[in-house]
């Protein structure tokens, strides 16, 4: 009876080393300020603790931030499969152009792309304005805010997709619709199923980011109480108080939140790859 | 023999460099963000005073932010040596968080340690389509009005706690403010978190009918965006803004730069000091040269926080606090 192997034998040298800076680099930069906060948090007795963490104005901004972040990252998913098929598939002329535009939101400063969002999508904008005819207002309202989002998590979906999907053999498609295989077919039994790991981990690096996002979204949410007030926003709220510990209090939540969520996202990852 | 003639020289250079380092000194003034232009002119003005006076060169760097996240980076250790900022509560903060400065720091210079001072006034579209002429417009049904949030921006304080001070004075009682200034509240489309997010509102998305502003931003916005497209309307009855600055104490001393410190402050009370705060649109303290830019600034009535509201500490626990009379109007706003 072996079952439990504490670390499997490797013939490459150098565990002890890599595996030291590992830890070492993870604990200065994420698990030392993580604690940090914890640390503060604990300042407080769990009467307060609670009071602080479910009052009706931060239960709002729960629904708001968790429910915006989850639908951008949904939208990201399905149109983020769509471009990465795209640029892998098919040539056309400027397609490296098109490549290069996926991550300039990762490359633009938040602030300057919600200023611009803003612009585009207020009654005045032009695009707002062809919207308001449809009574649909974007800038000022929770779908401003998942607007936002969806745009900072674009490019986590297109690239984790995309090298999975040029790996992918297309003689596995072409031995799929020989043996009578309908398109339709070829896609959710042979490509999907294929790109639903990588799909997945995409999905949840924007759901995490569309959390953690702060500056293009105070722009365009228009921050009014119960109504489009982001989780990060009453952080922000709590500190200009000098209220530390009600505003570490908020941000644990969110991280034991947040930990959970992309837990069972890689849990899933891990289940979708097994079955592959 | 000639390592130690290289040795030598290095040495040299090294006390010549020290020699010429102590006739220069360094100063950190940590601001808020509508005092950018202001200093970036009162600062050259500066250290050409002080050369004069000393001979020595003082290169000042400037910080400029949100009130309350400066004086948080204050509080958390930044090396400032001087910091004006846009309330009282955040010098304050400074105090009671980290201990820096002495409690009295707002009596050790005159006029509550506000060199210059600035009002609160409305901001409205050309030719005033909406008939703006006081606060009383500001609770009508068919009026937008745009000013940040108060619980993230130091201005939009002010701003709140005008209104209220003019219901205070207008109705005599407590109920009747809170129900004026919920009224104004319920007409705000949109909250930015700070000011320069709200001209933006106001300005670029052309939303709002209103904008409460200081009057510095206010004529600053006029300056620049072209005169005609805007208007100010000065409410008849308004508060007295005092942004006031101070040493920091501890900072000061550590570095032995407490003189060139304060004699960096006491020269925003000189006429030049004064004159550049009014050409950057602040209301000079001193009367003589305010006489200078009368027809500058408006005569408003004006009431101090301290007079109306028994200073920041008790004005922000009780109306912007957690709980707060704000969080309250807000609770019953609710949709």
């Amino acid at each position: 009876m072996n079952g439990f192997v504490w670390r499997q034998p490797s013939v490459l040298p150098g565990f002890g080393l890599t595996m030291g800076f590992t830890l070492l680099y993870l604990s200065l930069l994420v698990l030392i300020p993580l604690a940090g906060m914890i640390l503060f948090t604990a300042k407080l007795d769990w009467a307060q603790f609670w009071a602080a963490v479910t009052h009706p104005q931060v239960m709002a901004s729960y629904r708001l931030s968790f429910g915006a972040s989850f639908i951008a990252a949904g939208i990201n998913a399905v149109f983020g499969v769509l471009v990465a098929w795209v640029l892998v598939r098919y040539a056309f002329p400027g397609k490296r152009i098109v490549d290069a535009l996926v991550d300039l939101p990762f490359a633009l400063p938040t602030a300057v792309a919600g200023i611009a969002l803003t612009a585009i999508y207020s009654t005045t904008g032009w695009m707002g304005q062809h919207l308001e005819i449809f009574g649909i207002k974007v800038a000022y309202t929770p779908i401003g805010v998942t607007v936002a989002m969806t745009y900072i998590g674009l490019p986590f979906v297109v690239r984790t997709v995309q090298p999975v999907l040029e790996d992918l053999d297309r003689e596995l498609e072409e031995a799929a619709a020989c043996l009578g295989a309908t398109r339709w077919q070829i896609i959710r039994r042979v490509i999907l199923p294929s790109l639903l790991p990588a799909l997945l981990t995409g999905l949840a690096l924007a759901f995490a980011r569309a959390l953690g996002e702060y500056g293009s979204v105070v722009f365009i949410a228009g921050n009014m109480p119960y109504y489009t007030e982001i989780t990060p926003l009453l952080i922000i709220t709590k500190l200009e108080q000098y209220d530390y510990t009600g505003a570490t209090a908020i941000g644990t939540v969110m991280l034991v939140a947040a930990f959970v969520l992309l837990l069972i996202i890689n849990g899933l990852q891990w289940w979708a790859s097994r079955r592959h | 023999m000639r390592t130690v003639r290289i040795l030598l020289l290095t040495a040299l250079l090294v006390g010549l460099a020290t020699s010429a380092l102590a006739q220069s000194v360094t100063l950190l003034n940590v601001s808020y963000d509508p005092t950018r232009e202001f200093y970036r002119e009162y600062n050259a003005a500066f250290q050409k005073h002080w050369r004069t006076q000393t001979g020595q060169n003082v290169t000042i760097r400037q910080s400029h932010g949100g009130a309350g996240s400066q004086a948080r980076a204050v509080i958390d250790g930044l090396d400032a040596d001087v910091v004006t900022l846009a309330l009282a509560y955040d010098i304050d903060a400074i105090h009671e968080r980290a201990g820096l400065i002495p409690k009295d720091w707002q009596s050790r210079l005159p006029n509550n340690s506000s060199p210059y001072t600035s009002t609160i006034v409305l901001l409205v579209r050309k030719g005033n389509p909406k008939g703006i002429k006081d606060w009383d417009d500001l609770i009508r049904p068919d009026v937008q009005v745009i000013t940040p949030n108060p619980k993230t921006s130091g201005g939009a304080r002010w701003n709140y706690l005008a209104a209220w001070g003019y219901a205070l004075k207008k109705y005599g009682s407590d109920e009747e403010a809170r129900e004026f200034v919920r009224k104004i509240l319920a007409n705000v489309p949109v909250l930015d978190p700070a000011a320069r997010g709200t001209t933006n509102t106001f300005v670029q998305r052309r939303i709002g009918d209103a904008f409460i502003a200081w009057e510095n931003e206010a004529l600053l916005a006029i300056e620049q965006l072209g005169r005609g497209e805007y208007e100010i309307v000065v409410p008849s009855v308004s508060i007295l803004a005092e942004p006031p600055v101070t040493v920091i104490d501890r900072n000061v001393d550590r570095k032995g730069t407490r003189q060139v410190a304060e004699a960096y402050l006491e020269y925003l009370y000189s006429p030049e000091g004064q004159r550049l705060a009014g050409k950057h649109y602040y209301r000079p303290s001193d009367p003589a040269i305010a006489k200078e830019f009368e027809a500058q600034f408006p005569d408003v009535k004006l009431f101090t926080i301290e007079d109306v509201f028994g200073g920041w500490q008790q004005a922000q626990t009780r109306h912007f606090l957690d709980g707060g009379e704000f969080d309250k109007i807000f609770d019953s706003l609710r949709r």
